[in-house]
């Protein structure tokens, strides 16, 4: 209203180009996305439908489907994909800049911090949904097995071997080794971003530097582990079939870790830039929820893990 | 009631009046809760066109047996699929939540704005986005047979996966991917704006129904675009040659799999669509009664029972997957379960308007007919809950009779009941009541012409996505495709509406609808100030609902 003061606490923000940019952002990734992995111009063949089904591929695991020159990306989609990706960084980082920016100007009133946090936890909810739909998926394959075996004789080559396992011909990853390491180092992690986050509230910056920096290196950690269990995974244990390829199992196993393993990565990250702040003298004993959020959202990742090792790692080896 | 200092209420106009900034900066660059609201709306208008586009192509095809406008059927199916994701997505969700929810929770709560201005933005600027994805997937390959992806909103594989190999339906995927992640940035937007920015003393308890609504509708869709999300990641990973088999049966995975995902989603879906209008519907019925609505704290908590029912009804449409007959007994239970509910609003609506002294006006109408026609709706949705009768309604013209009714007679007249409601609220300025009255009644009487003979093709076995049909469904398909001609003459009317109401500018007082409005937009003048209540409003403990 003209002239009159603003007498609340709310955070009203200037008109902002981020969610703009965002938006075309996507747009540029999402057809990079598509014209990657689908392309987008007719190449050879007979009809569209068999050059389409033959142009798309996560080839490099799939060398046999077709000749090496006919790899993904053929129409150029990866030059979208990248360029959709460094704007989308770019719109990210300009976004998030902003915001320390306010929180610093004392914008991130007591109230405006309350709304954060319930953004944050429905954000996370929202997360623990996407992982309800691969878990799901997942339980419907391992539980019911014998039952698609049985409705599906004629369609599956192997039904009987179905009809005793959920991944016939697939020997499981062994959950007492690298996963079980995994294990150990992501619920380490939490015992440091713990540490952090009280060395902070008691003004003990070294403290809390030495443990975010450590759980951003288990963080990283983590990551190289698991990708070197899935080289492993990609060239050994199928005889030359990469698992992802080779049934529904194979499918379950690497969509859910791989979504985790990227839930991991964003946590990485979001820990990481918290370290920053707090080194460059950000963050203060009694106003840091960008440290908190990043917390939580590892605890997150962390209780995913835990089911993931649980359920898809341990009871799989276990039989079922 | 609400004790807003007399100063404190601007002039005439309060756009002008408070530096708002230039046009770009305003409509695209925008973190205003106001201002995105119209966007969204005009969003829903264009949406709207281009889905009922089809849908009247639609019609008229099925004018008579024979194929006579599509050039083969994959054509007509890509018609019906677009049809059905466009409105959903593109019209009456961002409609329903992101216009009218935009522009009036905060006010009802009595917030300046929303909790997150930017990502407000964020959130519609995704959906144009997700729309030219949409509209991308019309002009490339879908399968053999043609362009675009034809096989409906549901997106059963293998229809989905092999059924249609070209880059059409990866469109389709990334634009739902991108018109889900805009809903979910909303549903947090507004559960942090009511949970953490009502006014002092507006207590959950006197919030008004229509913020309810939407709180539940966010929780909704918090809950369930998630598990959708998931499930097109699965349709994009399978479709890649040599990529993932979850619904592939030669590889062990289950194509059924797909249809429980989706209706996971899909039954929360419905109700996503049609909890808004609920709320407004009350609003409108308690104010052209002149009385606080009947059974607040029940109806409020019947929404919230719907939200909860509804996500453990999803396999009712699914009966006919081969489910065990255990399964279908409880799905059946479950979903009569939601009528109870349903019907404590229902019959709250009717004793709000008990010994109240009614007026006629436009909205009311609007909001009659959507109470009239959401019951037949209901009745016939409860008939196809039976898992017995459904075996032989399901996929018949009976289905698409039910839920036209609940949707573009449910959800669309509750948009129009609430764009006739508020418009003098939004735009500052009155719609001509002989043009708003023709619309009603061309449109009223359009759609049911439309849609009620769609129930006997049903019963007769006239099955749904078919671009033919053999002679003896000709009758009452003819007459459902004259429905659309009068349906297109209402549409017409609303546009002139439109036009009329904005060239002639007849300007309205902050509360034009009287005694009976009483929640704090019409505290405000109209259209309201560029950024309301710099001072917060006070909710005495006596204040009505
Ligand atoms: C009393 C409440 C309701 C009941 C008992 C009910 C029941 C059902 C059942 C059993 C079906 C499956 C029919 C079949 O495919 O064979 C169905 C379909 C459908 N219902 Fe309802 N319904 C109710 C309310 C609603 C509401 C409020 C909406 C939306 C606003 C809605 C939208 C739909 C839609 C869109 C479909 C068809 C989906 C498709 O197959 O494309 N229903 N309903
Ligand atoms: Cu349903």
């Amino acid at each position: 209203m003209a002239g009159h003061a603003v007498e609340h606490d709310y955070h009203l923000i200037p008109p902002s180009p981020w969610p703009f940019l965002s938006g075309i952002a996507a747009l540029v990734w999402g057809v990079g996305m598509v014209v990657f992995f689908a392309g987008l111009v007719p190449r050879t063949g007979e009809s569209p439908m068999l050059e389409f089904f033959f142009s798309k591929g996560l080839d490099s695991l799939q060398d046999s489907y077709r000749a090496a020159g006919d790899k993904v990306g053929a129409d150029g989609g990866w030059i979208i994909l990248v360029v959709g990706t460094l704007f989308a960084a770019y719109v990210m980082y300009g976004w998030w800049k902003d915001v320390a920016a306010e929180s610093k100007a004392g914008d991130h009133t007591p109230v405006v911090d309350i709304g954060l946090r319930y953004g944050m936890i429905m954000f996370i909810m929202q997360e623990a949904m996407f992982f309800v739909g691969w878990f799901w998926m997942f339980f419907e394959l391992g539980l019911f097995h014998k039952m698609r075996a049985a409705w599906n004789p004629d369609v599956l080559e192997n039904a009987d071997e179905y009809a005793t396992s959920m991944a016939p011909g697939i020997k499981g990853v062994d959950p007492w080794n690298l996963p079980l390491m995994n294990t150990v180092i992501l619920l380490l992690s939490g015992t440091t971003v713990t540490w952090a986050h009280h060395a902070l509230i008691h003004g003990d910056r070294r403290g809390a530097k030495w443990g975010l920096g450590l759980t951003v290196l288990l963080g990283i950690l983590f990551t190289f582990v698991q990708g070197y269990e899935y080289l492993e995974l990609f060239h050994e244990r199928t005889e030359g079939h990469p698992w992802i390829s080779t049934d529904a199992f194979g499918s379950a196993f690497f969509m859910a870790t791989g979504f985790h393993g990227l839930h991991v990565l964003i946590g990485t990250i979001f820990l990481a830039i918290m370290y920053l702040r707090l080194v460059k003298g950000g963050l203060r004993p009694e106003k840091h929820f960008g440290l908190e959020a990043a917390a939580w959202y590892w605890h997150f990742v962390d209780v995913v893990w835990l089911f993931l090792f649980a359920f898809v790692y341990i009871i799989f080896a276990v039989g079922m | 009631m609400v004790a807003i200092p007399e100063s404190e209420v601007p002039a005439e106009g309060g756009y002008d009046d408070d530096g708002k900034p230039g046009f770009f900066a305003r409509w695209f660059y925008s973190t205003n809760h106001k201002d995105i609201g119209t966007l969204y709306l005009i969003f829903g208008i264009i949406s709207g066109l281009i889905g009922g586009f089809l849908s009247f192509m639609m019609r008229m095809e099925l004018a008579e047996p024979g194929i006579q406008f599509f050039t083969n059927e994959h054509q007509y199916l890509v018609y019906v699929s677009m049809h059905g994701l466009i409105m959903i997505f593109f019209m009456v969700m961002p409609a329903l939540i992101g216009g009218f929810g935009n522009w009036f929770v905060p006010i009802m709560v009595g917030a300046p704005d929303m909790a997150f201005p930017r990502m407000n933005n964020l959130s519609f600027w995704l959906l144009p986005t997700a729309l030219i994805c949409l509209l991308i997937s019309f002009v490339v390959p879908g399968n053999a047979n043609g362009n675009g992806f034809g096989g409906s909103w549901v997106m059963y594989p293998p229809l989905s996966t092999t059924g249609h190999p070209g880059p059409a339906f990866d469109f389709i995927i990334i634009g739902l991917l991108a018109a889900g992640f805009s809903s979910i940035f909303g549903a947090i937007n507004f559960i942090t704006t009511i949970l953490n920015m009502r006014a002092p003393g507006m207590t959950m308890h006197k919030m008004p129904l229509f913020a309810w609504a939407v709180l539940v509708t966010a929780f909704l869709l918090l809950l369930a675009l998630p598990v959708l999300a998931a499930a097109l990641f699965m349709l994009f990973t399978d479709r890649i040659a040599g990529g993932t088999g979850f619904f592939d049966p030669a590889r062990g995975g289950d194509p059924q799999m797909f249809q429980h995902l989706f209706w996971f989603f899909g039954h929360p879906e419905v109700y996503i669509m049609i909890l808004p209008a609920f709320g407004i519907v009350s609003h409108i019925v308690s104010t052209f009664s002149k009385k606080p609505i009947f059974g607040y704290l029940g109806m409020a908590y019947a929404m919230v029972a719907i939200g909860v029912v509804g996500f453990v009804v999803w396999a009712h449409h699914m009966y006919t997957v081969g489910m065990d007959v255990n399964l279908k007994a409880y799905f059946l239970a479950a979903t009569l379960v939601i009528a109870v509910p349903t019907g404590v609003k229902i019959f709250s609506w009717l004793a709000t308007m008990w010994g109240g002294s009614i007026r006629f006006t436009i909205p009311m109408q609007w909001a009659l007919a959507f109470i009239f026609l959401f019951v037949v709706g209901g009745v016939t949705g409860v008939m196809l809950a039976n898992a017995g009768v459904d075996a032989y309604l399901h996929d018949t013209y009976y289905v698409v009779a039910h839920f036209h009714y609940v949707l573009s007679m449910g959800a669309v007249f509750g948009i129009f009941a609430g764009f006739y409601y508020w418009f003098g609220k939004m735009f500052g300025v009155m719609y001509n009541k002989f043009l708003a009255a023709a619309h009603f009644w061309l449109f009223f009487i359009g759609v049911n012409v439309i849609f009620f003979p769609q129930h006997f093709l049903g019963l007769n076995g006239m099955p749904r996505r078919y671009v033919d049909y053999p002679e003896e469904f000709a009758i009452w398909n003819s007459v459902s495709s004259m429905g659309a001609w009068i349906t297109l003459a209402g549409v017409a009317f609303f546009f002139a509406m439109l036009i009329e109401a904005f060239i002639v500018r007849r300007r309205v007082g902050d509360n034009y609808w009287g005694e009976g409005a009483t929640t704090l937009e019409w505290t405000l003048s109209s259209p309201p100030p560029y950024h309301q209540f710099n001072t917060l409003p006070r909710i005495e403990d006596n204040a009505e609902h």
